[in-house]
């Protein structure tokens, strides 16, 4: 049943249908919304047993999870931005001891200096923390991966990470459709915990591992996050069965068929972007396409190369920023398309256990046969930080930009080139060398160019 | 005193001293002396000799399986007890054991008693977190603290030895003052760890008026039984805090690791006693008052108090702290709190038996 | 689980058995037996620590413990009201407290056995040797006893008219009544021991001849009084000690009046204490060194004194004369022996009791080749043997204390001579353990307990009656008193080092009172159940590497 509803009451929503036994949670913005709801709900006894403990921090809204999970409750929580790097430790030690915790965060950026607007640093920065990552373009999608995402990591013992952008997402208000609770019970079974702490049959959990087996530990993580690639088309399958909805996965191609020009995007801007895209295909008839890029962990390399390795052209818009290094998504498509043809189509997929153990130097791509082949040529397109609107005119500059070939290789979607470029000026003498001197003059190109 | 008052004056050769004894009914012989002990941690771990932590550790756990007909799960903190009991692949735990972080024991405590909460099974299977001085009173005091105002059901134990032991002896909240650590040198005039009141986790503990708090050493078995078996009579929030000769650390003859627990008591510098609902309920008195240099001269992390003329202000100063505890917590029977004391506040004004 | 759980992040528990941590030491823990002080001071050589350890159990442990003291020692209630105990003073627990009240407990234990009829063990089957005994006093029955556990046929000649020698003749019945006596002696002489009394053996040679004797152990006791010569003496009253107490004891009760003990020892007191019993006025006690020289027991003389006897230190008696005696006063020289001062005092005396020292008669041994006499006792080897072979002696005439316990010993000592002389086996000293002293206890463990004092009767019954003064402990007070033994460099079975052991390397392979063992496939050698042990029954040796 559709119903005009907040995207935080809706992912509340599915996360109640989806059983929780223990839930924990410290406050932030914007994720606030989510866990008061389901607070509500645990308060009202509607999710009787579950357990809502208001913990004192990130760290302990993790580590509550952590404990839970390991004595084999179904754990939830949900952060943002600072919270989320707050955990840090936590995350990176639920991952490691293979606890499928479930977790929401509402992107934000991430201080200094403090903003609370949306952008995806927080979880970027936490991309190698070995969750699973997914990244929701819409509300209906969020509250459908949240189910999906129980399935996900109770199946391979491993946390999931549900990304929506804050405010675009959680605070949104549209017609959605929250599975019933029998469609639910039907998808989720009940949760079976690979290692439990119980006095029936006590294990130790959380040894100390030396070099003599933490490179085998470690890569044995791999193959099982590896198997993600195989087991989310899977899910997301049944889903679609169980509710008649597609939603989720790994990744969608919007009308890339004939498309010469990609554009790789995770998160709420896909719609915008889409909008755009048929716009522009519309009025002048460019071939533009779009990679929806749903899951960023285990990153779908395979997929990928197959949706954009024809293109001519491919823009990686991000809305996270790699200080003194880039696009972080760029580097990961880069990585992709570096896969050599029969890799990226070929049914022999590298994420297998046995490939993770053993890989065959031999087949390692070539990038200088990369280039050589025309690949597409790769922008990276910085936009939204700290909650900054990409609006469909920006959008549509800069595509026009792109058609044109005028883009850049990395370019800020809407900067105020004048504000850095006095504030650089102001600083130049503290400023010089070969790449500052560059910058400069990348910015007064953005300055000339046609937005 | 915690020790049941039936156990007092029937046995005269040791009474309720040692471990246990052939003449004690066996409802009367601690949990250690039982050869169906639940050995919670077991040969094979690789604590150094005479580790006061790998002791007291089994005396807690073991007791709390006691107590609770072996339902304990046990959530552990970073720190030596973690390293030395589960180097892969081996663990001499054999009971529910989990190690997530350094500074976050109390909160995976919290975590599995919210999941037995929900599960239902709370009522049986009880919970302990535990470990060292730096991941409680340090890295962990947030989420412990947290974990009393909550009002989750978890017995968190301390093992404190008083400094970052697996590091390599650096000073932590808990070192003693003019202690010598790798990071409080006695150089340059410095008396090793600064002077100072430092953080007592007991009376924090006490101040979020918790159902329980107890102190105990690993001198003391019968005593620090009693403490853990109580513990796990109350529901709720609450906290042992064990003191635990560190060799290492202390520069102390491992041999000596209960000796020196027990001078630690009978000195005064540290006060064992036992606070209910944030009130001070009983002390454990000292037998036979020492002189805080016979603590002191068996450990070399105080042998600069003692070389070259010595620091005998440093050495009055601790007599000072000893005789301070002495005052506040009443530990001779003649002493009584002093009027106006922080604890004669917690205290409430009265004293248990 | 069906599924396998995470590498090497999840363990299976009490994995870590697989690390020997044995490998680490450098020195093993042992358990040992060390001798406690108590032992060692015990002239009868009991194992002290061995019966309280028993008697520590209390019901079923009472005849244990009784068992195990009258392995060695066959007159455990006759101790219990004679002996010295020279244990005591050398327990460790004075160090503590007090010494714990080992007399008391063998006094308690020796009464369980007379009350409950406990037999001593049956001997050993007759080895047809046969063993010829002179004199039937505590040396002569303990030796009687032990020769007969190993199947000698023993036959004990007394030249008096009842056994029991000086624990009849010498000591009152208020100190050791006749009914424990008589039934301690009566249980050896079941054993199948021959006793004939009023048998007076004055040709040893001849008597071993006639009777078939493989060999002899002579234990004829001291009861020749020592004289001395006091000026005027003749004049008044003057008896011996042992002849008091003789009269006494066979039911004469002299009027003695206003009576001087003469002398400083245990008879000196013994008649003292008796002519207190036979006259309301109170004795004086000569003596002619100061009080702490006095050979006499310090228990005796305190009891003495409660009595209402009247001591004289630095005194000897000049002359008597009439109704009074003429008392010089003495000073200790530089080498504490007493010199005459010159200055004189007069005392009131009916009767005056000489106790200043016994011989032996050694009538019976002259003829005998190779018997040395020197200082009137005989000299015997370190295997109790006289310079005859096959003679043995012990007791008051060999050099040594005078007392009954140590008489006891020399009979248990000369018994097992005697018995390894009879079989042709070469006498060995035997290797006694290390004395267990205070610095290997760690009094922490143990209890204050103060020492119960054995009930007193009322002094004032006591100055007339000879009804016995120091009674035996109620159970619950032995009980208590045993408990007090420290165990010193035994193991007790405390579990200190099965508890305090952080490797969980101590082992109770079997039920209480069992031995413990250490696992040294994980002992890591860190001494702490040394240090922990109360009473020093483990040490570290290195290891061997």
């Amino acid at each position: 049943m559709r119903e005009q509803i907040e995207g935080s009451q809706a992912v509340a929503q599915a996360v109640a249908r989806c059983r929780p036994e223990v839930i924990c949670a410290y406050p932030i913005t914007p994720q606030t919304h989510i866990v008061e709801a389901l607070s509500r709900m645990v308060r009202a006894g509607a999710l009787a047993p579950c357990e809502f403990v208001n913990v004192e921090s990130e760290l302990a809204a993790m580590s509550v999870a952590i404990g839970a999970c390991a004595a084999g409750a179904r754990a939830y929580t949900a952060t943002a931005s600072q919270g989320l790097l707050y955990m840090a430790e936590a995350l990176f030690n639920a991952s490691g001891l293979g606890l499928p915790i479930v977790m929401t965060v509402g992107n934000r950026a991430i201080g200094a200096p403090i903003n609370i607007w949306n952008d995806q640093s927080d979880s970027m920065a936490m991309r190698d923390c070995g969750w699973v990552q997914l990244y929701a373009a819409d509300n209906q999608e969020a509250l459908d991966m949240h189910v999906q995402a129980f399935r996900v990591a109770e199946e391979l013992s491993l946390p999931v990470m549900v990304c929506m952008d804050g405010f675009v997402l959680t605070h949104a208000v549209e017609p959605l459709e929250v599975p019933s609770q029998e469609q639910v019970d039907a998808f989720l079974p009940a949760f079976a915990p690979l290692q439990l702490l119980d006095p029936a049959d006590p294990v130790t959990i959380g040894a100390m591992v030396g070099p003599e087996a933490f490179t085998e530990v470690r890569v044995l993580a791999h193959a099982k996050h590896m198997q993600a690639l195989d087991a989310i088309p899977r899910i997301v399958g049944e889903y679609e069965q169980i509710t008649g909805r597609p939603s989720g996965g790994l990744l969608d191609r919007y009308r890339c068929d004939d498309a010469d020009t990609i554009v790789v995007a995770l998160g709420s801007v896909l719609g915008t972007l889409e909008e755009t895209i048929d716009e522009l295909r519309e009025q002048q008839g460019a071939a533009i396409g779009a990679v929806r890029l749903k899951t960023f962990r285990p990153f779908p390399r395979q997929e990928l190369a197959q949706a954009i390795g024809d293109a001519e052209r491919v823009i990686v818009l991000e809305r996270a920023f790699a200080v003194g290094a880039g696009g972080i998504v760029t580097d990961n498509v880069r990585a992709a398309l570096a896969l050599a043809p029969d890799q990226a189509g070929g049914p022999d997929r590298a994420r297998a256990p046995d490939r993770a153990r053993a890989p065959d130097p031999a087949r390692a791509p070539d990038p200088a046969r990369v280039q050589d082949q025309g690949r597409p040529r790769l922008h990276t397109v910085i936009a939204g930080l700290g909650g900054r609107a990409i609006t469909r005119r920006s959008l549509r500059g800069l595509l026009r930009r792109a058609l044109a070939g005028d883009l850049e290789e990395l370019y800020f979607l809407d900067l105020r080139a004048e504000v850095v470029e006095r504030e650089l000026e102001r600083a130049r003498k503290g400023v010089s060398g070969p790449h500052a001197e560059s910058i400069l003059r990348d910015l007064r190109m953005v300055m000339a160019g046609p937005v | 005193m915690s020790r049941p008052p039936e156990q007092r004056e029937r046995f005269y050769q040791t009474g309720t001293l040692a471990v246990g004894g052939r003449l004690l009914a066996e409802e009367q012989r601690t949990v250690q002396a039982g050869e169906s002990r639940a050995n919670a941690i077991t040969k094979g771990h690789r604590a150094c000799q005479g580790c006061g932590e790998a002791l007291g550790a089994r005396y807690v756990l073991d007791a709390a399986m006691r107590a609770t007909g072996g339902q304990v799960i046990a959530a552990n903190a970073t720190g030596c007890l973690e390293v030395f009991s589960t180097p892969y692949p081996e663990s001499s735990w054999r009971l529910p054991w989990i190690h997530s972080l350094f500074g976050n024991a109390p909160a995976v405590a919290s975590g599995v008693a919210a999941a037995l909460r929900a599960k239902g099974r709370a009522s049986e299977v009880r919970v302990v977190g535990q470990g060292g001085d730096g991941g409680t009173v340090d890295i962990g005091m947030a989420c412990l603290s947290g974990m009393f105002e909550r009002g989750d059901d978890v017995l968190y134990v301390c093992y404190d030895n008083q400094a970052y032991m697996n590091t390599g002896v650096q000073r932590s909240a808990a070192t003693p003052p003019a202690a010598r650590t790798a990071t409080t040198e006695p150089l340059g005039g410095h008396p090793g760890n600064e002077l100072g009141q430092g953080k007592s986790a007991p009376l924090i503990a006490m101040a979020h008026e918790i159902p329980y708090v107890a102190t105990a050493t690993v001198a003391e078995l019968r005593d620090l039984e009693a403490k853990v078996i109580r513990a796990m009579s109350f529901r709720g929030p609450r906290y042992l805090h064990v003191l635990v000769p560190c060799p290492l650390g202390w520069g102390s003859d491992p041999a000596q690791t209960i000796r020196i627990a027990r001078l630690a008591k009978e000195t005064g510098l540290f006060p064992v006693f036992e606070a209910l609902h944030g009130r001070l309920a009983a002390v454990s008195q000292i037998r036979r008052k020492l002189p805080v240099e016979e603590y002191l001269r068996p450990q070399r992390r105080y042998a600069h108090l003692f070389a070259d003329g010595g620091r005998p202000d440093l050495v009055a100063a601790l007599q000072a702290q000893a005789d301070r505890n002495v005052q506040r917590f009443g530990l001779l029977a003649e002493a009584e709190p002093r009027e106006g004391d922080l604890l004669h506040v917690l205290a409430d004004g009265e004293r248990g038996p | 689980m069906s599924r396998p759980r995470p590498f090497a992040i999840t363990l299976d528990v009490g994995s870590s058995l697989a690390n020997r941590t044995g490998d680490w030491r450098t020195e093993r823990p042992v358990y040992v037996r060390r001798m406690p002080p108590c032992n060692h001071g015990c002239p009868a050589r009991e194992d002290i620590q061995g019966w309280l350890y028993e008697a520590e159990a209390g019901g079923e442990g009472y005849e244990r413990a009784w068992r195990l003291l009258v392995a060695d020692n066959p007159f455990p209630a006759i101790m219990g009201c004679v002996c010295y105990h020279p244990c005591e003073s050398a327990c460790n627990r004075v160090q503590i407290d007090e010494a714990v009240g080992i007399n008391a407990v063998e006094r308690f234990l020796g009464d369980e056995g007379i009350r409950h009829g406990w037999e001593l063990p049956q001997p050993q089957p007759a080895s047809g040797r046969r063993v010829l005994i002179v004199g039937a006093g505590p040396s002569g029955l303990s030796a009687a006893y032990h020769l007969a556990l190993r199947g000698h046929h023993v036959t004990l000649c007394e030249q008096a008219g009842k056994p029991g020698g000086m624990m009849r003749y010498g000591i009152p019945a208020y100190r050791l009544p006749r009914d424990v006596l008589d039934a301690e002696i009566e249980r050896i002489l079941a054993l199948g021991v021959e006793l004939r009394c009023e048998q007076r053996v004055s040709d040893l040679q001849e008597a071993m001849r006639e009777g078939g004797y493989d060999a002899a152990f002579l234990a004829l006791g001291a009861h020749v009084a020592r004289h001395t010569e006091i000026p005027g003496g003749t004049a008044a009253h003057v008896i011996n000690a042992l002849d008091l107490l003789q009269d006494v004891e066979a039911g004469a009760r002299p009027q003695l009046g206003r009576v001087v003990v003469y002398g400083g020892g245990d008879t000196a007191l013994d008649a003292a204490r008796t002519a207190r019993r036979l006259s309301p006025q109170e004795p004086v006690v000569v003596y002619r060194r100061t009080r702490e020289r006095m050979p006499a027991h310090p228990e005796e003389l305190r009891q003495a004194q409660e009595e209402g006897i009247a001591f004289r230190w630095l005194s000897t008696i000049a002359a008597a004369e009439g109704g009074h005696l003429r008392l010089e006063a003495m000073e200790l020289d530089g080498d504490g022996f007493p010199q005459p001062t010159g200055r004189y005092e007069e005392l009131d005396a009916d009767a005056l009791v000489l106790a200043i020292g016994q011989d032996a008669d050694l009538a019976l041994l002259s003829g005998v080749p190779g018997v040395e006499v020197q200082d009137h006792v005989v000299k015997v080897d370190e295997w109790m043997m006289t310079g005859a072979p096959g003679v043995f002696a012990g007791g008051d005439m060999v050099p040594a204390e005078r007392n009954v316990a140590v008489a006891i010993g020399h009979g248990a000592a000369a018994a097992r001579c005697i018995d390894g002389w009879l079989r042709g086996i070469e006498p060995r000293a035997e290797q006694e353990a290390q004395l267990a002293t205070f610095e290997h206890i760690n009094p922490w463990y143990y209890t204050d307990a103060p020492r119960t004092v054995r009930p007193l009767l009322a002094d004032v019954r006591r100055q007339s009656t000879f009804e016995e003064v120091v009674k035996g402990l109620d159970e619950s007070s032995a009980l208590f008193e045993a408990r007090r033994c420290l165990s010193c460099g035994n193991c007790f079975s405390c579990d200190n080092c099965f508890g305090v052991c952080p490797d969980n390397a101590v082992l109770k392979p079997g039920p209480d009172g069992e031995p413990y063992a250490f696992d040294l496939d994980y002992c890591k050698g860190c001494g702490m159940c040394v240090t922990e042990c109360p009473c020093g029954a483990i040490e570290m040796v290195p290891e061997e590497i």
